[in-house]
């Protein structure tokens, strides 16, 4: 065979693995996302489970072939239940010198790395910063290197189309994708198929696409019956039988407030203003127009948060949506919320702070200023979502909450579980529950802080309705009449309910039980957010071996549910991994969990699951 | 004849709280001209809502009886903003102040005009910060004393009309509190106007900034510093109406010409679809040139419509969920 070197690592036979992780590196012109798309589907459809991860340049159209112009997709998956994108790579495909020095790092040592050797040209290594071609001086011995010249093969497989060969390059990712494809045994019709359906405007460019995967696959044939490399086979996961899609946890959240809004028979009103890594929120529900969704691009964090408020008042679910530095701009405004009793969701996809930090990158770090980043005595509810299809149910919890108890919640998400996707069991919507909420009507005795004495929560009138006109404001208002107060015994009284209105969320919070292992024990692993996968996988592993940890993971963060405390007093150590240095650790110290220690890494990457489990060994000794 | 079964009065609108502005306040006008207006237009109570910032100004809600949300500073455009969007129906008045309208919340004001959110924005110009007792504003003129510009200002002040005007708005009046018809007038057309209204009200703040119009609102000054705008009619004005303003082909703007009474020949005629001409009457200011007072500008386009309503909903969000690419697996299917 043509341009093919296997170097060094013996030649394995047919191969089974339970998972394999899978990096597609190339220049951000290259359509890397594309097909690392297309592996994600047809992963699906060949019974895998998996997750995956687009991982984009923060430059919006940098230079061909430099460092920073690499963009790259992970993807996880096989016979169990995946709930990482992986601690490392099994195979990196990189279509540049570029992007393979940007990624060859997570590759685990023997891993296969396909590169297109058509682009180590003197210029392209010397962009990405190789002295020497790393083809060339054994820097990758400890790699089973696929070198092949994609551009050329991409260029021969489409010559047919006469298609220019700047357009025909373009081809070359889906090249890469049949080798692929090749290799993990997936079947190539679907993806033939979504060419066809994306390109029907351009037949020649589905024509093209199409040859070269199906040439990277021959490519792959070819080099199998030559004994020069050879397939991987990857059993099919255990799935619930249903019908399933591809979500990531921006979809899955903005459909979760769509949900929220039909549960509760409320126009959704959602005003974002443009933020990374927020926006696909937005993206997702400025396309639901046509289900009654509003979609506001404010002027701004402030007129956003405000827009959602003034959509609350009148009687719509009201949502606004940002990333740390537009929660700031808008705490004020959630104090109105506070004070008027206005229910309202503020979604913040969290990044690396602070100030500008590091937008692209993950971070758990604002759980204090959710908790705590306004002025005056102003409990929010705080939740968290901990993975792209547990978006969906928190964004409903939100609205339960906000609706139930007219109050602003603040919805963790992260940059990580909102770009992530994974399988997704569409839920039955005949099946969950409706939220109850009704706007008030009875002119008789009405006065605007009205309280259900269940909940606390006041009742909602809405402009309208005869009979209910009434003013309030962020000015304090009188327990009984609503009107202005400035009397020092209703404010304590009223701060007195507000606090008390949201501790009593506890009541309606299901008992916190071990996601795994025992309830009590030696260890419990207390996570949030965006780190359910990895701590996940690193209990499973661990208890596999013998060590009796147990992981617990919070979705309410503010109130915790009731028996949080008497359960994590059970175990005797409690660790808690957070992507912050311990904010969340505060807070159960503060509840009582003196014993809890945090393990805290705030580097815009999430925790690998070998971190964790390196530190349950720590904890536990050897079994 | 009325199709309300009992037509409401101006006290009708009044509410149950003592208003709590300082005795002599041009506040107190502009409330006497709203219940007046909102009588007058039949405005239905449970379909009203007044929105307003922080400020003195801003407690006018407290005192009309419809729905009223005192928000915070500079915020009530994007209040508003939200209540639209959930219920165009309701017919919703903006009630800020130079402050809160033009200095913390002068974003919000400009895209408010830009997207023809259609409520009314009514801007009460006192050219100080009255509730922090004085400080000078985004509308004080150069060299205005306060408590925090001791030895008197040194920023241009920006001219709330124009402001407006700049800010794509369509609909741009002005009118003095105490001028009560004038202000009733205007506030009407405004009402009238489909689309966002923009009204500045010259208001009189007695304690920190007595009488700073009257150059053009005293009693022995308005008539030869005022010209009252109405379209279609010759801009005279005068104690006689003996003064009329003219094109100045050399400044591409106005100058005041004479005029004999009933012969207004030389003078132009108010044309309030006419922007040109509107931002050339907001330039306008005495002693050299009247202030243009009642509606400079009326020219209505399409409102902001989100388009998102009960009647657009087409398909439910199971149906969202279920649309691009979907797979099942069969129930039994294991693991190989």
């Amino acid at each position: 065979m043509n341009n093919i070197q296997l170097q060094d690592a013996p030649r394995a036979a047919q191969d089974t693995r339970e998972t394999v992780v899978v990096r597609i590196a190339g220049d951000s012109g290259d359509g890397i996302q594309v097909v690392g798309g297309q592996l994600g589907l047809t992963s699906a459809l060949s019974g895998n489970d998996l997750e995956t991860f687009p991982d984009y340049p923060s430059e919006v159209r940098a230079p061909v072939g430099t460092t920073y112009g690499v963009s790259a997709y992970q993807i996880h998956f096989g016979g169990r239940h995946i709930k990482t994108i992986g601690d490392e790579a099994d195979m990196l495909v990189a279509l540049n010198p570029a992007a393979l020095i940007t990624n060859l790092a997570i590759v685990r040592k023997g891993g296969r790395v396909l590169v297109d050797s058509g682009t180590f040209t003197a210029r392209n290594l010397d962009k990405a910063g190789y002295a020497v071609s790393p083809l060339e001086d054994g820097s990758l011995d400890d790699y089973q290197v696929m070198a092949a010249d994609i551009s050329r093969l991409t260029l021969e497989a489409t010559a047919e189309l006469e298609l220019g060969k700047k357009a025909a390059l373009r081809c070359k990712n889906f090249w890469a994708l049949g080798l692929v494809y090749w290799m993990f045994g997936r079947d190539r019709q679907p993806t033939r198929d979504w060419l066809q359906q994306k390109f029907t405007k351009a037949p020649d460019i589905a024509k093209a696409n199409t040859a070269a995967l199906d040439a990277g696959h021959v490519y792959g044939e070819a080099i199998e019956a030559a004994g020069e490399a050879t397939s991987i086979a990857v059993p099919r996961a255990p799935m619930a039988a249903g019908l399933y899609r591809s979500v990531t946890g921006a979809e899955a959240l903005a459909w979760g407030l769509a949900a929220a809004a039909e549960l509760s028979d409320r126009k959704l009103v959602f005003a974002s203003y443009p933020i990374t890594p927020a926006s696909p929120v937005l993206h997702t529900l400025a396309r639901l127009k046509d289900i009654g969704v509003v979609t506001f691009q404010a002027e701004d964090e402030i007129a956003a948060v405000c827009a959602a408020i003034g959509a609350a008042y009148t009687g719509g679910l009201g949502v606004t949506s940002s990333s740390g530095p537009g929660i700031s701009l808008k705490q004020e405004a959630i104090g109105l919320a506070v004070s008027t009793e206005l229910p309202l969701i503020i979604v913040n996809t969290q990044r690396a702070g602070p100030s500008t930090g590091m937008p692209t990158k993950t971070e758990q770090s604002d759980l204090n200023q959710a908790l705590f980043g306004r002025h005056g005595e102003s409990p929010v509810p705080v939740l968290a979502a901990r993975s792209p299809a547990d978006c969906f149910e928190v964004a409903i919890e939100a609205g339960r909450i906000a609706l139930t108890y007219m109050t602003p919640v603040i919805l963790l998400s992260d940059g990580f579980v909102a770009n992530a996707s994974a399988p997704w069991q569409l839920p039955n919507m005949d099946e969950v529950e409706r939220i109850k909420v009704k706007n008030h009507a009875d002119p008789e005795g009405f006065s605007p802080f009205l309280r259900d004495p269940d909940t606390l929560a006041r009742v909602w009138p809405v402009p309208g309705t005869p009979g209910l006109e009434h003013r309030i404001g962020g000015i304090e208002k009188d327990f009984a009449s609503g009107h202005i107060s400035y009397s020092p015994e209703n404010h304590q009284k009223m701060t007195d309910i507000r606090a008390e209105k949201i501790a009593g969320i506890a009541k309606s919070i299901p008992a916190l039980e071990p996601d795994q292992g025992e309830t009590g024990g030696d260890l419990a692993i207390v996570g949030w957010g965006s780190t359910y996968g990895p701590i996940s996988r690193a209990v499973t592993t661990m208890r596999a071996k013998g060590y009796k940890v147990s992981h617990i993971h919070l979705r309410h963060l503010n109130p915790f549910a009731a028996n949080q405390t008497e359960l994590l007093a059970g175990y005797a150590k409690v660790l808690v991994p957070e992507l912050n240095t311990g904010q969340l650790l505060r807070q159960l110290k503060a509840e009582g969990v003196g014993h809890a220690e945090g393990l805290n890494k705030v580097s815009g990457q999430p925790f690998l699951v070998r971190e964790l489990e390196q530190a349950i060994a720590n904890i536990m000794g050897a079994v | 004849m009325n199709e309300f079964p009992k037509a409401l009065k101006p006290a009708d609108y009044a509410t149950d709280q003592e208003v709590r502005w300082c005795p002599g306040c041009g506040d107190y006008a502009v409330l006497k001209a709203m219940k007046t207006v909102l009588a007058d237009i039949g405005a239905k109570r449970e379909n009203t809502v007044f929105v307003s910032g922080i400020g003195c100004s801003s407690r006018f809600p407290y005192y009309i009886d419809t729905y009223g949300f005192h928000t915070i500073h500079g915020r009530a455009p994007a209040i508003a903003t939200g209540i639209m969007l959930a219920n165009p129906d309701l017919d919703v008045w903006i009630i800020t102040g130079d402050g809160d309208g033009l200095s913390i919340g002068g974003n919000h004001l400009m895209h408010l005009l830009r997207r023809n959110l259609n409520c009314q924005v009514l801007l009460f110009n006192n050219e100080t910060y009255g509730l922090t007792k004085g400080q000078y504003s985004p509308t004080s003129r150069v060299k205005t004393r306060s408590p925090s510009t001791p030895a008197g200002s040194i920023d241009h002040p920006v001219d709330p009309a124009q402001f407006a005007l700049g800010s794509g708005a369509r609909f741009v009046a002005r009118a003095v509190d105490t001028q009560i018809k004038q202000l009733v007038d205007v506030l009407k057309a405004a009402h009238a106007h489909r689309g966002a209204a923009f009204v500045e009200i010259f208001q009189n703040c007695i304690v920190f900034n007595e009488d700073v119009f009257d150059d053009f609102t005293a009693r022995d000054k308005a008539a030869g510093n005022q010209v009252a705008l109405q379209h279609g009619a010759p801009l005279v004005f005068g104690e006689d109406q003996t003064r009329a303003l003219a094109f100045d082909p050399q400044t591409l703007g106005l100058s005041a010409i004479d005029v004999v009474p009933g012969d207004h020949k030389g003078a132009l005629v108010h044309d309030a679809g006419n922007r040109n001409l509107a931002f050339a009457l907001s330039q306008m200011t005495p002693p050299e040139l009247p202030m243009a007072m009642g509606v400079l500008y009326d020219n209505p386009t399409e409102v902001y419509d989100v388009g998102a309503n009960d009647a657009s909903r087409k398909r439910a969000l199971v149906d969202v969920m279920r649309s691009g690419f979907t797979w099942t697996v069969e129930p039994g299917a294991k693991a190989s």
